[in-house]
């Protein structure tokens, strides 16, 4: 379960509530020797690095070909101890040590012969793995390895560009280097699909600028940049930098809202995936 | 105002020891009637339609409508925050309870609660932080804090009460009693261990002598729902939303018994309940590992994304209907369910309504769980492929997370999330606030035993595709009307209808609004910021308030 914030692009008021596990405020920890892994806020007792270290050892014996090198489940049909409730609740050996001596001998998990402090040491490097678990769950080696997004094809993505976007873009023009000013293929994928990137100036889809005229019923018009709408409410800053508010009633005064990005925003629902990865392809060239 | 008045205001509220929450309590048998002029339970009354009786504000005059009162809440001790010991005089001590250490700073910010209006007080919370408050004028009558030991302090939905008990549930997983009069802990018990990540948002609901507790788990756990006796605290039965044991039904849509038993389905929102049939009707969540296939197979994951009916005494499954079959991009379907007695097809039925965070809508009989409509809600919904035979949505793989990417309406945030829908029985229409996120999702985990928990994907935010506050018909599963949002925040934390032929909501853009029930056409608004709960409404000496909150602060308006 996920519950992200919602945020309008150009909205007057973002959206505020933390609503993401990931995003929420979680104080830093001031007392580093107390790490709670993937429990926000949980402060889990220090583990005997001297322990851990003989722990880590017995377990790559004895443990690790069914258990798997990273706890997640191995070849020989041990399950993942990562997301094991018994080793998450552990606290001092007291549920994984009779486990180890044999408790699950029916089920598969035969009796291994390790005294109780060998035992009680593997239990402690169990539980030191699993204080590095992400947030939500993600495994200790989430974002480690992260494999290469491009899987396109760059002439069929120059072909689609020239029939779908060059109406509005040009690759020697307005998009020329646009790899080299957004390196990363995942980042350039997301702003070419977005309409823009924060990280790059001139491209943030949230900066940009929407500009809308007001009618009023005398018939005067006024222009200017949107600096928020909704449907009480419209302000405009003017060109000379002054803002000025607007009742809304119904359709009284008539607002034009021109944002330049909506024609390209209003692709979305017609890409394949398949023309996405292409045109990325093709758009990594452009450096 | 002269410093006499002052102080004299200031004793009125400084008599700590004197103050106490007011009335009776409440007879669980009132929570039986449709909601009219209290608030005693999550949802208003049990049927999920939140739907008050109330007409005094209506349609004609809800241009009136007027602040009443604010009152702005400090969760915590207080010893820590400048504003609240600037105030202190005007507030009751704080009641502390909880097993934690006490110096761990995790806050859940703002009131998503729905307040409960009991006998003219409101009691809601925020995570770890429970309130009564006058609800004539919002002053402070007790505030009762939690000292934590962690866990995901995301939101909590509020308290639910038996007779003169409140219960409510903790980040850390505890089931705390509270003395509605008093704000003091008469007990408190464990649901679930915050080692295992699990983490508790519900309020809880109360039938009979039954409390029925839900919780929430990112890291592969498995779901349950508990019911405890109000007086004593015990566990009376615990259901189990995924299989556990060898023969437990659902287990063949598993690749193994390892993996159902880590397969979530997390019960994080309050149900609905239907007392003939005793059925107690809610929504489940994600399966995990929620992103990859790994250890969970191809089959449908039973009992996630479902809707689920147990019986009340003895939380025995009578049905399911699934309604995100073998889902892959955490779409929980952990919405408010909506019990509606209707036509349908020429006949009177019992139905259940939910449009899911998936992009889709289902009108469900209740008392059997036989599926009737199945339609598309969410306007660039485009992750599945047709229906399956039971009438759930049909995954496209092509569209799950991949190492390339791709393009997915709406976002894992989904069409809806949590935010409770509305039902007017006048209208007919179903009212759900509708996003039309797109996210691009990135495999990220290629490990072929899947990855852990929410793991093993990236998702960027491209872009929004409109949001609307949508009018669904039952019947059909047919828009009846969107009405247009200007942010992506539309809806706020949820709907009420009115008899009053109103619809409350946020705007997403710093408002709090109501809208014609019939077009969604706006009639009146207030510019109180960002709605975080559902706007409720009471009727206390002749008159109808509204309430709403805004982050820390509960707003309540009424016409003079
Ligand atoms: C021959 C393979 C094998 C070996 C070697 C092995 N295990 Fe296991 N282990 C299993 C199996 C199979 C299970 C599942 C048993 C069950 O279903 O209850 C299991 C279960 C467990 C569990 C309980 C998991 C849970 O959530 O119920 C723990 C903890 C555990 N093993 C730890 C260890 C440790 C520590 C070692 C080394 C000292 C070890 N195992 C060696 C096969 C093995
Ligand atoms: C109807 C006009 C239109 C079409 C068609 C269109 N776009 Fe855009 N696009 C825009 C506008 C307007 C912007 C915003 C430019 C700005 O803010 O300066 C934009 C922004 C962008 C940006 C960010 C520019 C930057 O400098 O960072 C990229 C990249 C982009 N578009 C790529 C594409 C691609 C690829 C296509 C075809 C698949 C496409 N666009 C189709 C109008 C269009």
């Amino acid at each position: 379960m996920s519950i992200a914030a919602k945020q309008a692009p150009g909205s007057p008021q973002p959206a505020p509530p933390a609503q993401t596990p990931g995003a929420q405020n979680v104080s830093p920890p001031n007392q580093p020797a107390h790490r709670g892994g993937f429990v926000p806020g949980q402060k889990r007792p220090p583990e005997n690095p001297a322990q851990v270290a003989r722990g880590k050892l017995l377990f790559g014996i004895n443990c690790r070909g069914c258990h798997g090198a990273d706890l997640r489940g191995g070849d020989l049909g041990g399950p993942n101890l990562l997301r094991s409730q018994v080793a998450l609740s552990d606290l001092n050996g007291e549920l994984i040590v009779p486990i180890i001596h044999g408790s699950r001998q029916k089920m598969g998990m035969p009796a291994i012969d390790l005294n109780d402090a060998d035992a009680n040491a593997v239990a402690a490097y169990v539980r030191s793995v699993i204080v590095t678990i992400k947030g939500q769950g993600a495994p200790p080696s989430a974002g480690k390895e992260v494999p290469s997004i491009l899987i396109g094809n760059a002439s069929e993505g120059q072909a689609y560009f020239a029939t779908r976007c060059s109406s509005c873009h040009s690759p020697t023009g307005d998009l020329s280097k646009i790899a080299a000013r957004i390196p990363d293929p995942k980042h350039l994928q997301d702003a070419w699909l977005a309409g823009g990137s924060e990280e790059d100036e001139s491209g943030d889809p949230d900066g940009r600028v929407v500009t809308a005229a007001v009618t009023l019923p005398t018939g005067e018009t006024v222009e200017g940049k949107l600096v928020r709408v909704d449907e009480f409410l419209v302000t405009l800053t003017l060109a000379d930098g002054t803002q000025r508010t607007f009742r809304r009633t119904g359709d009284t005064p008539k607002v034009v809202i021109h944002d330049p990005l909506k024609a390209h925003r209003d692709l979305l629902p017609h890409y394949t995936d398949q023309d996405i990865h292409d045109v990325t392809a093709y758009l990594v060239t452009l450096k | 105002m002269k410093l006499n008045s002052i102080a004299l205001a200031a004793s009125l509220f400084a008599a700590p020891l004197a103050i106490h929450g007011q009335g009776n309590g409440l007879n669980p048998a009132d929570i039986l009637k449709p909601l009219s002029d209290s608030w005693p339970t999550y949802n208003g009354d049990y049927s999920g339609k939140r739907y008050s009786a109330l007409t005094q504000v209506n349609r004609e005059n809800v241009q009136h409508l007027t602040l009443a009162w604010m009152t702005q809440v400090t969760p915590g001790t207080g010893e820590d925050n400048e504003r609240h010991r600037r105030h202190d005089r005007d507030r009751p001590p704080v009641i502390v309870g909880g097993e934690g250490p006490g110096d761990i700073q995790v806050r859940g910010g703002s009131i998503k609660a729905s307040a409960l209006e009991v006998d003219g007080t409101l009691y809601f919370t925020t995570p770890d932080n429970a309130w009564a408050v006058d609800a004539r004028d919002g002053h402070e009558l007790w505030h009762y804090f939690w000292k934590t030991k962690g866990g995901t302090h995301i939101g909590n939905r509020g308290l639910g009460m038996w007779n003169n008990y409140l219960f409510m549930e903790t980040p850390d997983d505890y089931l705390v009693s509270l003395d509605a009069k008093t704000g003091k802990e008469r007990w408190h018990k464990m649901i679930a261990n915050v080692d295992d990540g699990y983490f508790s948002t519900p309020a809880p609901v109360v039938v009979g002598n039954h409390v029925l507790v839900g919780t929430g788990n990112d890291i592969d756990s498995p779901g349950f729902l508990d019911s405890y006796d109000p007086e004593t605290g015990e566990l009376q039965w615990k259901h189990y939303t995924v299989p556990m044991q060898k023969g437990d039904p659902g287990l063949d849509t598993w690749a193994s018994l390892d993996a159902a038993r880590h397969g979530g389905a997390q019960t994080w929102i309050p149900g609905a309940y239907d007392p003939e049939t005793k059925l107690y009707i809610f929504g489940t969540g994600n399966p995990t590992p929620a992103f990859t296939n790994g250890t969970r197979g191809a089959g449908d994951n039973l009992f996630t994304c479902s809707l689920i009916a147990v019986n009340v005494d003895t939380g025995k499954m009578a049905w399911y209907f699934q309604t995100s079959p073998h889902d892959m991009h955490d779409y929980d379907s952990a919405q408010t369910p909506v019990l509606v007695d209707a036509m349908f097809d020429g006949k009177m039925r019992k139905l259940a309504l939910t449009a899911t965070r998936n992009g889709y809508y289902f009108t469900i009989d209740r008392t059997t769980g036989e599926h009737l409509v199945t339609s598309k809600w969410g306007l660039h919904t485009n992750w599945a492929d047709g229906l399956n035979k039971f009438g759930g949505p049909k995954i496209n793989p092509e569209k799950n997370a991949t190492v390339g990417g791709s393009l997915v309406s709406p976002g894992s945030d989904g069409t809806i999330n949590w935010e409770p829908p509305a039902f007017s029985p006048e209208t007919g229409l179903l009212y759900v606030s509708e996003h039309n996120s797109f996210s691009e999702f990135y495999l990220t985990d290629l490990d072929p035993r899947g990855s852990m928990g929410l793991g093993g994907k990236e998702e960027a935010e491209i872009g929004s595709g409109g949001t609307y506050l949508t009018a669904i018909d039952y019947k059909t599963g047919k828009i009846a009307w969107r009405h247009e949002y200007y942010s992506d925040g539309g809806g706020g934390g949820g709907l009420l209808a009115t008899a009053g032929g109103l619809v409350f909501g946020g705007d997403g853009a710093g408002n709090l609004v109501a809208h014609d029930a019939g077009t969604g056409k706006p009639l009146w608004n207030t510019r109180i910021g960002y709605v975080t709960n559902p706007p409720q409404t009471y009727m206390l000496d002749g008159r109808q308030y509204v309430i709403a909150a805004t982050g820390d602060t509960m707003w309540c308006f009424v016409m003079y």
